[in-house]
């Protein structure tokens, strides 16, 4: 007994490692990036859009907004085609053709993001450049490479929340008559609207983090885009892209802008757990 | 689990195992004054009673009355629900369950229980037999084959199991899997046995071949029997001990407690008037 | 004009069909564009040699070794650590503000994008411990991104396990740990391992993080303190720098048939055991 007291304490020290790992990267990425934050000043670092290392001006507005723009456009199309999927997978698939397409967007999941970088700037960038004008490295361009990047987790996890909704809301809705899909689009799409919600935030948060296919497809010059044609950098392709040959101040810069992105991330991360933790909607009250 | 723990413990009990009927005098198990809780709502309001050596106490009741509770107090199997709390005492051997040094794991290996529904572990039956053995850690591989063999034996499983030890447990019958789930128990050659309605989900030849076994090992254990069928009790048990909304209403000789029943309660509940 | 609840259903499931069909399309199309360019240049010599004039010629031998020593230690530092806190969770402790913590830090490593990884490892397991850019440097950081995955692969396999395994366990005298490692855990092995080895396809086709910690080395490493480059990495310099078209696509091709077959394995684990033991 005294035995099984000692492990639970060195299994309990072992279980806070997660917790540990997650103060650590808060604890440095702020320690290596704050001063300099603190040197520019908060308000020219976020609001400026000048960025010239050598001169020491450090600005990241144009960064944000190209987070922002790419994101935005990436959200747009992963909730479309990743709730589409999770919806065809729940309530109109025929359980064979469940286990071939389940694994695949499983698959969609671990294809490499470089690949999708590669198979970007091969395939969507030139038609992009040809059919729509602009260089093709573009904000559009990196949101549908974005998109589909965010689609597997956009549809696991709304699969997870319409698979939540108790089997007896679907065959009430059924049995007075509704049609299936007026019974997904009433019923079952309301009944884990939460989890749906908590999809799109946690693919909003893929989506602001994801690196190296986005360095690939948008171009990276550091402006504000005017349009979707335009070429962007995002606040990950900065860190990056500059890495491997920053030093003193201009490191310290890249790594505020990790602290931006750090904070940005836990915005949505928090939300996205407050969301969910309310879990699928249980009916009206009694 | 320290050395001195177990040497503390075993030396009384191994008194009583060998010497046979001297344990007559203490009674094995003590309850006394005993309440249980579930969340702070009382289920067992002070039960107080002895259980003796080798002999077979049925305990009955109507639903919700307490008997499982009870039942698993008696070998800490209540530690398990979160939300279960206990006062007064339960003696074994004139050691209180909840004594700091009493070594829980060796107390359900002196207190065997079997479940109402049969839960054999995912695999072989020879593994289900040796499991229990393996855990006390002081047993030598022949040792540990004689003790699978006794305890199917005493199960009257052996003839059925004796050729396919090595396949999976769950290819066995309902009432199979029962009878390998006592056996299981009694490989560990425990001192007292408690069933959880053991018979519910069985079929008649199955039950008969367990309160068989009953009827044999009630001479070297004791036994606790909760059953929901009062025939049951009658037909196997020595002492039946009824139970109502948490009390223990009255406890005796079980031909008395069905033929004179003390209380009106148990008269009615025999009888199929209520419950 | 209003649709009849016919026509509206008709139009909506073809819409959502179409939607679900592109998705599969573009999977397929990536899958067949990059083997169909890759293959014919995956040869023995492309897989056992090492590379020359920076990728230009010759293969990726030490960029394999590299890939693995970088995920597999990663995976062998954060599978303990992970199984054990979900055992922990699931088995030595009731739900309460405890657990809430040690979620919170899980759910929220999960969403740490890798560039914030690969910046952390940099600073703390590179140049803090002092370990350089080094595979185990690489290692360290990936276990930490992989860390949340096993964490809730395992809390759900451990969670399936039916109570009354539990039951019978404590009744035949086991202790917890007993339980836990006896019955419990080997119940639970087929979902755990599941869970492990799709962590290890994500750290292989990691690339971000990999950069900032393991360095670009082209060597073959000698140790888990030598610098290495992974496949996804060698993909990217390949492809970005110009360097080989071809060499590129190939490394492509190998990291994709790797990842196709970590997920086969991971499908055939589930299918084979997991569901077998319900």
């Amino acid at each position: 007994m005294k035995r099984d007291k000692l492990i639970g304490i060195l299994l309990m020290i072992v279980a806070f490692s997660a917790m540990l790992g997650l103060g650590l990267i808060a604890v440095f990425i702020f320690l290596e990036g704050l001063p300099i934050i603190g040197k520019v000043g908060v308000w020219d670092f976020v609001f400026s859009a000048q960025w010239y290392p050598a001169e020491g001006k450090f600005g990241i507005l144009s960064m944000i907004v190209g987070s922002l723009f790419v994101t935005a456009g990436a959200i747009l199309i992963g909730l479309v085609f990743g709730l589409g999927c999770a919806i065809v997978l729940t309530q109109f698939c025929p359980r064979k053709l469940v286990s071939v397409i389940k694994p695949s967007i499983e698959l969609l999941a671990g294809i490499p993001s470089v690949v999708y970088g590669f198979m970007g700037v091969l395939i969507l960038v030139p038609v992009i450049r040809d059919y729509l004008g602009g260089p093709g490295l573009s904000v559009l361009a990196s949101s549908i490479v974005l998109g589909i990047m965010v689609l597997p987790t956009v549809t696991s996890i709304s699969v997870d929340a319409l698979q939540a909704v108790p089997r007896s809301f679907y065959e009430g809705s059924i049995a007075i008559g509704a049609t299936r899909w007026q019974t997904t689009w009433m019923v079952m799409l309301k009944g884990a609207r939460s989890g749906i919600v908590a999809a799109f935030i946690l693919g909003m948060g893929r989506a602001v983090g994801e690196t190296m296919a986005v360095i690939m497809v948008a171009g990276n010059t550091i402006s504000m885009p005017g349009s979707i044609l335009d070429p962007v950098r995002t606040l990950t392709s900065n860190i990056a892209l500059e890495m491997s040959y920053s030093a003193g101040d201009h490191r310290k810069a890249l790594f505020a802008t990790g602290v931006v992105l750090f904070i940005i991330i836990m915005i949505l991360n928090t939300i996205a757990l407050w969301v969910s933790r309310k879990r699928v909607w249980k009916g009206p009250r009694r | 689990m320290g050395i001195t723990d177990n040497t503390q413990i075993d030396l009384p009990s191994n008194q009583v195992r060998f010497a046979g009927e001297s344990g007559a005098g203490q009674p094995k198990i003590r309850v006394e004054g005993y309440h249980g809780f579930f969340d702070g709502k009382p289920v067992l309001k002070n039960i107080s009673l002895d259980i003796h050596s080798n002999e077979r106490l049925a305990i009955i009741g109507p639903a919700s009355s307490g008997k499982t509770t009870f039942l698993r107090s008696l070998n800490r199997m209540t530690d398990l629900n979160h939300e279960f709390t206990h006062s007064g005492r339960i003696l074994l051997d004139g050691l209180d369950l909840w004594d700091r040094n009493m070594d829980v794991p060796e107390l359900r290996r002196r207190v065997g229980i079997v479940y109402a529904v049969p839960t054999p572990l995912p695999w072989s039956i020879y593994d289900n037999m040796a499991y229990g053995p393996r855990l006390a850690g002081k047993f030598k591989p022949s040792e540990i084959e004689r003790m699978v063999e006794e305890g199917l034996k005493n199960a009257f499983l052996w003839d059925e199991v004796k050729d396919r030890l090595r396949t999976p447990a769950t290819n066995l019958s309902g009432g199979q899997q029962q009878r390998l789930c006592l056996a299981r128990v009694l490989a560990l050659e425990p001192e007292v046995l408690i069933l959880d309605e053991p018979c519910s989900g069985l079929d008649p030849i199955s039950t008969g071949k367990i309160e068989k076994a009953l009827e044999i090992l009630k001479a070297r254990y004791s036994i606790v029997l909760v059953t929901n069928n009062t025939k049951q009790a009658a037909r196997a048990s020595d002492r039946t001990a009824f139970f109502c909304m948490g009390e223990l209403i009255e406890i005796g000789q079980t031909a008395q407690v069905f033929t004179y029943p003390a209380s009106r309660k148990t008269n009615d509940y025999i009888t199929g008037h209520f419950g | 004009m209003r649709l009849s609840p016919a026509t509206s259903q008709k139009i909506a499931v073809t819409g959502l069909w179409t939607l679900a069909a592109v998705t599969m399309g573009v999977l397929l199309f990536i899958i067949a564009y990059v083997l169909a360019h890759g293959l014919p240049y995956v040869t023995w010599e492309f897989l056992s040699q090492s590379p020359h004039r920076m990728g230009k010629e010759g293969g990726v031998f030490p960029i394999i070794v590299g890939t693995l020593m970088v995920a597999g230690l990663g995976v062998l530092i954060a599978a303990p650590v992970g199984v054990i806190t979900a055992v922990y969770l699931t088995e030595y402790t009731r739900e309460g503000k405890l657990t809430a913590v040690i979620r919170f830090g899980a759910d929220c490593l999960a969403g740490i994008p890798s560039i914030i990884f690969g910046l952390f490892g940099f600073v703390f397991f590179a140049i803090t411990l002092g370990l350089g850019l080094s595979i185990i440097s690489g290692a360290l950081t990936l276990a930490l991104m992989m860390l949340p995955t096993i964490i809730r692969t395992t809390e759900e396999a451990v969670k399936a396990v039916p109570r009354a395994y539990r039951e019978a366990s404590f009744g035949l005298g086991s202790t917890r740990w007993q339980m836990v490692t006896k019955v419990v855990l080997r119940s639970a092995l087929p979902g755990i391992v599941t869970g492990i080895v799709l962590s290890i396809g994500r750290s292989i086709s990691e690339t971000a993080a990999v950069m900032l910690t393991a360095g670009s080395a082209l060597g073959l490493p000698q140790s888990i303190f030598d610098p290495a480059r992974t496949l996804a990495l060698h993909f990217y310099i390949m492809s970005r720098e110009g360097i080989s078209m071809s060499k590129a696509f190939a490394t492509a091709a190998v990291l994709i048939l790797a990842i196709l077959l970590i997920n086969l394995l991971a499908y055939w684990i589930m299918r084979r055991f997991v569901a077998k033991a319900r």
